[in-house]
């Protein structure tokens, strides 16, 4: 019998959507946090994230939305299990996420307590990567037990692992790393030099950093997750492109421009981008066929397939009708001189 | 408490936070739209003014409508996993493009509150437009999933709980959905208009120049006939719906009428409360045959009653007073905004200006009964549904979440609630009293040559 293909086309939409909130919700809470950092300093740094998050959050918070509602779609067994499993962890996170946007939103409106709700909402954004990708290990074995056909996480386990520890290190560092050198980029493409030269060196510092937390990861992972490394080790040459994406986007923060100045942040961040791709498609294809292992599969969670093609069809058409608006923003909002410029001081 | 109870509270209390800011994320944007349209087409700046002032609350509500928006999202995963079992198989459709409607309405609010300046005047009513429709359309879609726990179809399922024969699109558009829908989206309108009149009459009540006044009393023209209106269609989409719980969960029109025995030539109960042990209404007045003729226009329409039905699947008795809470501020409003439409009229017929003080005072209550009003129709939708969650299908105790630390993390959400709801109203009256109206005329601007949201 000819294998069904459904469900791994399904799996992939997910992964995809997965990997591009883990690049957007890291830049976005990133860029909060170096927000709060530079709320009162001489450059322009905080400025500049600020102008950057104004219009963009509602936006990326909607991908995460995405995200939860695509796995209930596409794997309802998994939202099952997983919802049990995880309702803690992601408890916490729901409360980060709204406190930060709160006080996001209050900080701009509220001049006299300006500082205080941006130290509240930088701080809590900090953690909220961190916490999001401690789900990963949970999904890799060992912290799942069944009691009575009932999942439910070994939660002291949860709380003392180092495995999960190195996972929320790797979201942290990833997400100063990325949202630095996007904010580099963005500074450049609004021909600030001092903000430019605030955000590379935090680049040029939590990239390497970045990439070391992710090896130890890999090799701390708990007994029960050993499955996964040998799947891993298959996927090797995607690792070894993944590292030298990431060396060409590192040296090219060196890389002198026509105008003379120094560092390509664009051509970093496209090879930074390049670089979790290789990484975050080799994981998810080593991590396959297993949503939760040992307990699910993709096959398992798979959803009726008369709503597989509904979903699929809405999914598509949904995108093409918004593109147009997804590229009307990125104009007004990324490219457009007059808001990148307009409001110096 | 036991879970499932727990889940109910919990869940309950989610969707009561977040109620608030997506009804008015709908109705504020619209009447943003109104005044943009306006403005547009007579160039009075004073339209202008308003639209930008209401735009800025509707930025500062959204920094919790969105999150708690998001909250309510997941929770139906944490809370329901039984349910959302179900529903990622047969009724997933909806959430799915209720996600394009989220993504519409924040890309185009980012550009109508960060990009106005930079855009040509139509455009600006279009982006606002493309807002309240993004606003709308999740309400309509969300609204789906609701209607088909109410009015399950589009799928069957066997005794061991596999689901088969699954049709998307008949789960969509399922027996109760077009009148629901409908009702939802009026009464949003109608919330929003009611709030803007509120608040309008609030700062009548104050001292103020007369310009100032002069643009107060414009809003709370625009938004009487805006409520009067909404307000009356309200009633009519209530009445479809209450026609359609007689044809489609009969025992929920029986709870909310507490009527036990079927019959012809049914009376409408009007107040008291239900007995279920004594099996009457105690304290209400009965108008008779009315229930039968609201039911199927015929006075000898057979209504069912709740003893057609198995005990342990009465809706609770409470249901009889939300409904009747829910209606009465209904009709309450209507009256209210058609008054003061009237007394208006009346005094300016006759060569008077300015608004009488006790109409204003009235209409200070106009926009938090009309909240009230939405909450209690919520709560009567869901819970006059139990003992189902999915109606004849699935019972909330199968769909409640397995799992524990329920109660700690409900208190900590709980008080997030709260700090937030105060929070919000702190930063309201903070921020329009740090740039007062009198501001606006000062500067020489008009609309949108600065971003009305951004703080940099």
């Amino acid at each position: 019998m000819v294998q069904p293909i459904e469900p791994s086309i399904a799996i992939l939409a997910v992964w995809v959507v997965l990997y591009i909130y883990s690049l957007a919700g890291s830049i976005d809470f990133g860029a909060s946090f170096w927000a709060m950092v530079h709320a009162n300093q001489e450059t322009q740094a905080g400025r500049i994230a600020n102008r950057f998050l104004s219009p963009t959050w509602e936006v990326t918070n909607t991908i995460l939305v995405l995200l939860v509602v695509m796995t209930i779609g596409f794997f309802p067994k998994a939202a099952y299990m997983l919802g049990n499993v995880l309702i803690v962890p992601v408890s916490i996170i729901l409360l980060l996420i709204t406190v930060r946007s709160a006080f996001m939103v209050f900080a701009f409106s509220v001049e006299r307590y300006r500082k205080v709700l941006q130290i509240v909402s930088g701080l809590t954004a900090l953690f909220i990567p961190a916490l999001l990708i401690s789900a990963l290990p949970v999904t890799q074995g060992g912290f799942v037990q069944m009691i009575q056909g009932q999942a439910a996480l070994y939660f002291g386990k949860w709380l003392t692992s180092p495995s999960i520890y190195l996972y929320i290190l790797f979201g942290l560092s990833s997400e100063l790393f990325l949202s630095s050198l996007f904010l580099a980029d963005y500074a450049r493409e609004s021909d600030d030099d001092s903000a430019y030269e605030v955000y590379q060196r935090y680049a040029v510092l939590f990239g390497p950093i970045t990439l070391l937390v992710a090896v130890l990861a890999l090799y701390t992972l708990e007994p029960e997750a050993a499955w996964l490394l040998d799947r891993l080790l298959r996927y090797k040459m995607w690792y070894v492109w993944s590292i030298i994406a990431f060396l060409i986007g590192y040296v090219s923060l060196w890389w002198k421009t026509k105008d003379q100045k120094v560092g390509r942040p664009r051509v970093a961040m496209v090879f930074v981008v390049i670089q979790y791709a290789l990484a975050t498609f080799a994981y998810g294809a080593a991590h396959l066929p297993y949503i939760v292992y040992p307990y699910l599969t993709v096959d398992q969670a798979f959803t009726q397939i008369n709503t597989f093609y509904s979903l699929l069809k809405v999914f598509t058409i949904g995108l093409a009708i918004l593109l147009p608006g997804f590229v009307i923003h990125w104009r007004l909002f990324m490219k457009d001189k007059r808001y990148l410029e307009g409001e110096k001081t | 408490m036991d879970t499932v109870t727990l889940a109910r509270a919990f869940f309950g209390t989610s969707l009561a936070f977040h109620i608030i800011f997506a009804t008015l994320g709908i109705g504020l944007s619209a009447m943003v739209l109104v005044t943009e349209w306006i403005h547009y087409w007579k160039k009075d700046r004073d339209y202008g003014i308003m639209a930008k002032r209401w735009t800025k609350s509707m930025a500062i509500l959204l920094g919790v409508a969105i999150p708690s928006g998001t909250i309510v999202a997941v929770q139906l995963a944490l809370l329901w996993p039984g349910f959302m079992r179900i529903v990622g198989q047969v009724i997933a459709v909806p959430f799915q493009i209720e996600i394009f409607a989220f993504f519409l309405e924040a890309l185009a609010l980012s550009i109508y509150v960060y990009g106005a300046g930079r855009l040509r005047p139509l455009y600006r009513v279009i982006a606002v437009f493309l807002v309240t429709l993004g606003a709308t359309a999740s309400a309509v879609l969300i609204t789906s999933a609701n209607t088909w726990m109410n009015t399950p179809a589009g799928f069957k399922i066997k005794p061991d709980g596999t689901i088969y024969d699954v049709d998307p699109w008949k789960a969509f558009f399922n027996p109760s959905f077009y009148e629901a829908a409908y009702h939802v989206v009026v009464s949003a309108l109608m919330t929003g208009a009611f709030v803007i009149a509120s608040v309008a009459a609030y700062r009548l009540l104050k001292a103020g120049s007369q310009a100032e006044r002069s643009i107060h009393s414009k809003a709370l023209i625009l938004s009487l006939v805006v409520s009067v209106s909404m307000s009356f269609l309200t009633a009519l989409s209530g009445h479809e719906s209450a026609q359609g719980l007689h044809r489609n969960t009969p025992e929920k029109l029986a709870a909310a009428e507490g009527l036990f025995q079927t019959q012809r030539y049914a009376p409408l109960a009007i107040g008291g409360y239900v007995d279920y042990d004594k099996k009457q209404i105690i304290g209400g007045i009965e108008v008779p045959y009315l229930l039968s003729f609201l039911a199927g226009d015929r006075f000898d329409t057979v209504v069912k009653g709740l003893e057609e039905y198995p005990r342990w699947t009465w809706p609770p008795a409470y249901s009889h007073t939300l409904f009747n809470i829910m209606v009465a501020i209904g009709f309450l409003l209507l009256g209210l905004a058609a008054m003061a439409l009237l007394v208006w009229w009346w005094r300016k017929r006759n060569g008077q200006t300015g608004w009488p003080k006790w109409l204003l005072y009235l209409l200070l209550l106009a926009g938090p009964l009309s909240i009230l009003g939405i909450e209690f129709g919520w709560i009567f939708s869901c819970s006059g549904r139990q003992p189902w969650t999915i109606y004849h299908i699935q019972t909330t105790t199968e769909a409640a979440t397995k799992a524990q630390y329920l109660g700690a993390l409900f208190v900590a959400f709980v008080l997030v609630y709260l700090f937030l709801g105060a929070l919000v109203c702190l930063v309201l009256t903070h921020y329009f009293k740090r740039n007062p109206i009198a501001l606006e005329f000062q500067s020489n601007k008009t609309l949108g040559d600065d971003t009305h949201g951004t703080a940099h």
